[in-house]
């Protein structure tokens, strides 16, 4: 099939909107896939959050294994939600001789399946990208990135080390992007391709028609780029093609009210409560089938959280608060972990609050949680804490903890991408890699 | 780490003038690096279209941020692309833009002919429409196929739409989308004066040339010398980095470059803890910038002063909003006043402002360590190592022992533990110098009751508070050559390397010798060959020239 921009041009000037025929369409729009078609399963989605600076681990790691174990004084903000939570303690990331980057080594390590060579270098896509090229493209937007600190540069979400999918940290603009006049309600009753967007995608197209050209003119490094340029390029196309086809009905689907404009920055309590509203916001553009796959930053890593009349970020106060010698940890410090899993806890019940075909959202979900560092004082990679909430549509199991006992934290990703229908059969590099699934996060 | 000796032939300035190749010793080869791909910068995107379209359109979205790279934005500008959310934000401003360029308000102005009919497509109109505009955005002039395709796109969306100025519309739209305009590629061409190896086309080096003391894309003016192949002889080139150095539009090039190197945009985000410095606010953020930055245009570009004594001027502008933190009472309705800090005023060069000491600090606090690594990497060019993962904090923790009241009683604590010792004591003397400013740059003498002791040495010169601390940079021979090196990087958008040491002890030295005055390294720069050298082969690979650019042999 073969659709020239002028053809399609042709029919938008041929008869604006209702004239044209849905057939027409349907064989235009033929590359969107079928994941949208009409009758289809339920997406299952996939997303991580993020937070810094660890925990305090003979505090938070729990002794016994499986469904019972005892919750510790440190996981009790995820109380009220541990039946859909599972804990992993003690899984590591294995530097391979090379040195122990701070901040960084710990979170590449977990995301990419590799120790980086340098500070803050990601050799490797990170696994959200590599879940989001096989499951996020046919949706209107491949990933969604926010950050409750309001700094755009907070994305650990990177296909290398300078291609860093941006995060939203405004609630407003969020809203907008989504739920904005591009939106096209699943639900309405009636349906009518917009010819403007008609024109929009076939001008669009155009921009890649000389691609050729300028691809030739450059090295093979900034091909790459170029080509990932296009690939953007195509992905917009892609959404306006899908806002020109009737959307499947979304039943759990609700068009959230615009969020008030509110202040942003890492204030905790600031940050709690954009946190909360971008969560909310996340929650309707998984139901209304806007993207497969999200990244929520709560802090980044080496924390830059602080407390108001407070001197010091949580980081800062990671390493220079003194441990309280009858406590044993550092109080300030522990503070702003726990909230830290309290917002955690708050994003697992707002993704189980809503109604899904005959269970929650989140049940359609896995959402890998995870921090750059166990213990913050002493950057230690060893044990960072990991959870996943989520069943995946019923592949995972959760309201469990499982200890990794030293084994690589390369097998949870591992197990996560099989799990969302990767074909692999192995992960990570050097030392670090694996071919062993964690087989007690299966169904 | 001092790169520069003493220049061998010092010259005056009516000589620097009218010497074309400059005097002094020849310049030493530069082997250049790889021909570069790079990404317009929010100002950079910012600045060509008012250029182009004038500055009333209003240019609405975000940009992705580019990650910085070897301390500058500029040389992560070389390995940034566009991810989808990018390109969403892209195409927005796109139509946003050629729908205001073309609005029945401005299409008078912005369109240079007449079309047949305003309901229909009128292909001589949209193509010269198009091929004026194309030119300026993708910095040369359109392929007869590019031309034909944006036309064609013209056409087809006038038809659709029914409207002739619609369809320039999205044409237009649609060169703001190309790659072309949102990459500064670079296009090569064999080197007449280096014959087996290539330089940077007309175009290219038109582009260099203006995004280097401009920050925006080449002028007209700077376009038509590159057709004409002016850029390729030393008279022509000469004529143009002479007009562009005299012209006002210099200022904005160089806040653009000092933006940069200061790291400025870590302003974006900053925040302040509102109950400890209740006096800190976005004006007091924007503000502090901005007089940074008029100190630096006054030093450099009005009074054409010597780059050193940035770090030593107690000359400065200041408004109402920083007057509080100064202490210095601004009256109001004044807008910036010039003000000179008296003799022996702590309040002497870049590093006493606000703007450094409050960028360089925590949210609630100073930060001797932040500001020491800063002085280091940023203005000398060294390198401080990432510390150690496993930081042993004993000492501190001595709970025996726990009142460490001064930074400077926090830090001998990791200076005396060896791990931190190697790279603490090359930081910490020059961020504790600077102690007398808190975490917003407001002046003090104590911490916590303890009088502040901001005595310390940099590279052998000893400095008994931060005046002698600026003066000690003043000095410091890595200061200028770290200038130099700087203005390299950001205009090349590449670290230099090894191979280019010696050009750039070549560059040091004309620095030295006229007076370490900024215009004029601009200008050796701007008229060196090494500035526009591409590494790689004698073999001239016909595919990365621009066979259809119009740029001509030279004439002269």
């Amino acid at each position: 099939m073969n659709i020239t921009r002028r053809k399609v041009l042709r029919g938008v000037a041929g008869g604006i909107g209702a004239t044209i025929a849905l057939p027409f369409l349907d064989c235009m729009l033929d590359t969107n896939g079928t994941a949208l078609a009409s009758g289809a399963p339920l997406p299952v989605r996939f997303g991580t959050w993020f937070w810094g600076c660890g925990m305090n681990p003979e505090r938070w790691n729990p002794k016994a294994t499986g469904g019972a174990y005892e919750i510790t004084p440190e996981l009790k903000p995820i109380e009220p939600v541990r039946s859909q939570i599972t804990v992993l303690s003690k899984f590591d990331v294995l530097l391979d001789g090379k040195p122990n980057f701070v901040h960084t080594s710990g979170n590449i390590g977990i995301t990419t399946g590799q120790a980086p060579s340098q500070a803050d270098q990601y050799d490797l896509p990170t696994i959200d990208v590599l879940v989001a090229d096989a499951i996020g493209t046919t949706s209107r937007f491949r990933s969604l990135e926010v950050t409750a600190t309001g700094n755009p540069r907070h994305s650990y979400s990177r296909r290398s080390t300078s291609v860093v999918n941006p995060s939203e940290g405004s609630p407003v603009a969020f809203y907008t992007r989504i739920f904005g006049p591009d939106f096209k309600d699943p639900n309405a009753a009636d349906f009518k391709p917009d010819p403007g967007v008609m024109l929009r995608r076939s001008v669009l197209s155009s921009v890649s028609d000389d691609r050729a050209a300028i691809l030739k003119q450059v090295g093979a490094a900034d091909r790459a780029r170029l080509d990932e340029y296009f690939t953007s390029v195509r992905q917009l196309e892609q959404q306006l093609e899908l806002q020109l086809q009737k959307p499947p009905p979304a039943e759990a689907c609700v068009i959230p009210k615009k969020p008030a404009d509110g202040p942003v920055g890492q204030d905790i309590e600031v940050s709690a409560g954009n946190h909360k509203l971008l969560a909310e916001l996340l929650a309707m553009a998984l139901a209304c089938n806007q993207t497969k796959v999200f990244n929520v930053v709560f802090s980044d890593s080496a924390s830059s959280l602080t407390k108001a009349g407070t001197d010091k970020t949580h980081h800062t106060l990671t390493h220079e608060e003194l441990l309280d010698p009858q406590l044993n940890y550092q109080p300030q410090a522990t503070w702003f972990g726990m909230r830290s899993l309290e917002a955690w806890a708050t994003f697992v019940s707002v993704l189980s609050s809503v109604r899904e075909g005959s269970g929650t959202l989140l049940d359609n979900c896995l959402v890998l949680a995870h921090s750059d560092t166990s213990f913050a004082k002493t950057h230690d990679v060893l044990g960072i804490p990991i959870m996943i909430a989520g069943r995946a549509g019923g592949k995972m199991k959760t309201g469990i903890h499982i200890a990794g006992n030293g084994e690589s934290v390369t097998r949870i990703g591992l197990t996560i991408q099989q799990a969302m229908g990767l074909p692999i059969d192995k992960w990570g590099v050097g030392a670090m890699q694996t071919s062993k699934p964690v087989s007690d996060l299966l169904a | 780490m001092n790169r520069r000796s003493k220049p061998l032939v010092l010259c005056g300035v009516a000589v620097i003038t009218v010497a074309l190749a400059g005097c002094g010793p020849r310049e030493p080869d530069n082997p250049g690096g790889p021909a570069m791909v790079q990404r317009l910068t929010e100002s950079q995107y910012r600045n060509i279209i008012a250029d182009v379209f004038g500055s009333d359109i209003r240019v609405v979205g975000r940009f992705e941020p580019i990650v910085r790279k070897e301390g500058l934005i500029e040389v992560g500008t070389n390995g940034a692309t566009v991810t989808p959310a990018g390109f969403e934000q892209l195409d927005s401003m796109a139509r946003n833009i050629a729908a205001q360029v073309f609005e029945p308000g401005r299409r008078d102005r912005t369109v240079p002919c007449k079309p047949k009919a305003p309901n229909e497509p009128d292909d001589a109109c949209a193509a010269q429409t198009l091929a004026k505009y194309g030119r300026l955005l993708f910095r040369r002039p359109l392929t007869t196929a590019q031309l034909k395709a944006r036309v064609s796109v013209a056409r087809d969306a006038a038809t659709a739409s029914g409207s002739f100025y619609s369809g320039l519309q999205l044409a237009l739209a649609t060169e703001l989308e190309m790659p072309e305009f949102v990459f500064r590629v670079d296009m090569v061409e064999p080197d007449p004066n280096h014959p087996g190896k290539v330089t940077l086309d007309a175009f290219s080096k038109a582009s260099r040339l203006s995004f280097l003391l401009w920050n925006t894309a080449p002028d007209d003016e700077l376009l038509t010398a590159a057709e004409r192949g002016e850029l390729n002889t030393r008279r022509g080139l000469a004529r143009q980095v002479d007009r562009l150095l005299a012209s006002p539009r210099l200022d904005a090039g160089v806040r653009a470059f000092f933006v940069d190197m200061l790291a400025f945009d870590g302003f974006d985000t900053l925040a302040k803890d509102s109950k400890i410095y209740p006096e800190f606010n976005p004006t007091v953020a924007a503000d502090a910038q901005e007089q940074t930055l008029k100190t630096i245009s006054d030093l450099l570009l009005a009074q054409k002063g010597d780059y050193r004594d940035l770090f030593t001027t107690r000359k400065t502008f200041l408004d109402r909003a920083l007057g509080p933190i100064y202490y210095v009472p601004v009256p109001p309705k004044h807008g910036w006043i010039p003000y000179e800090f008296p003799k022996g005023d702590p309040r002497a060069g870049l590093l006493s402002q606000i703007s450094f000491a409050s960028l360089y600090a925590h949210p609630g606090q100073s930060s001797p360590t932040l500001r020491g690594k800063a002085v280091r990497e940023v203005f000398l060019c060294q390198k401080v190592p990432a510390p150690p993962a496993n930081v042993n904090f004993a000492v501190a923790q001595d709970t025996s022992n726990p009142e460490f009241r001064t930074a400077r009683a926090r830090l001998t604590a990791h200076r005396t533990n060896p791990t931190c010792a190697g790279c603490h004591r090359i930081m910490d003397p020059i961020g504790l110098a600077l102690e007398n400013f808190d975490g917003i740059g407001a002046y003090r003498t104590d911490e916590n009751g303890v009088p502040i002791d901001a005595s310390g040495e940099l590279d052998g010169a000893r400095f008994a508070n931060p005046q002698e601390l600026g003066r000690a940079l003043h000095d410091n021979p890595a200061t200028a050559s770290c200038l130099v090196d700087t203005v390299y990087k950001y205009g090349s958008g590449r670290a230099p390397d090894k191979s280019q040491r010696e050009w750039l002890r070549w560059l040091d030295e004309r620095f030295a010798s006229e007076s370490y005055r900024l215009p004029a390294l601009l200008r050796t720069l701007a008229l060196s060959d090494g500035f526009y050298a591409v590494s790689g082969s004698g073999g001239f690979d016909s595919a990365r020239s621009a066979a259809s650019s119009g740029s001509k042999s030279p004439e002269g």
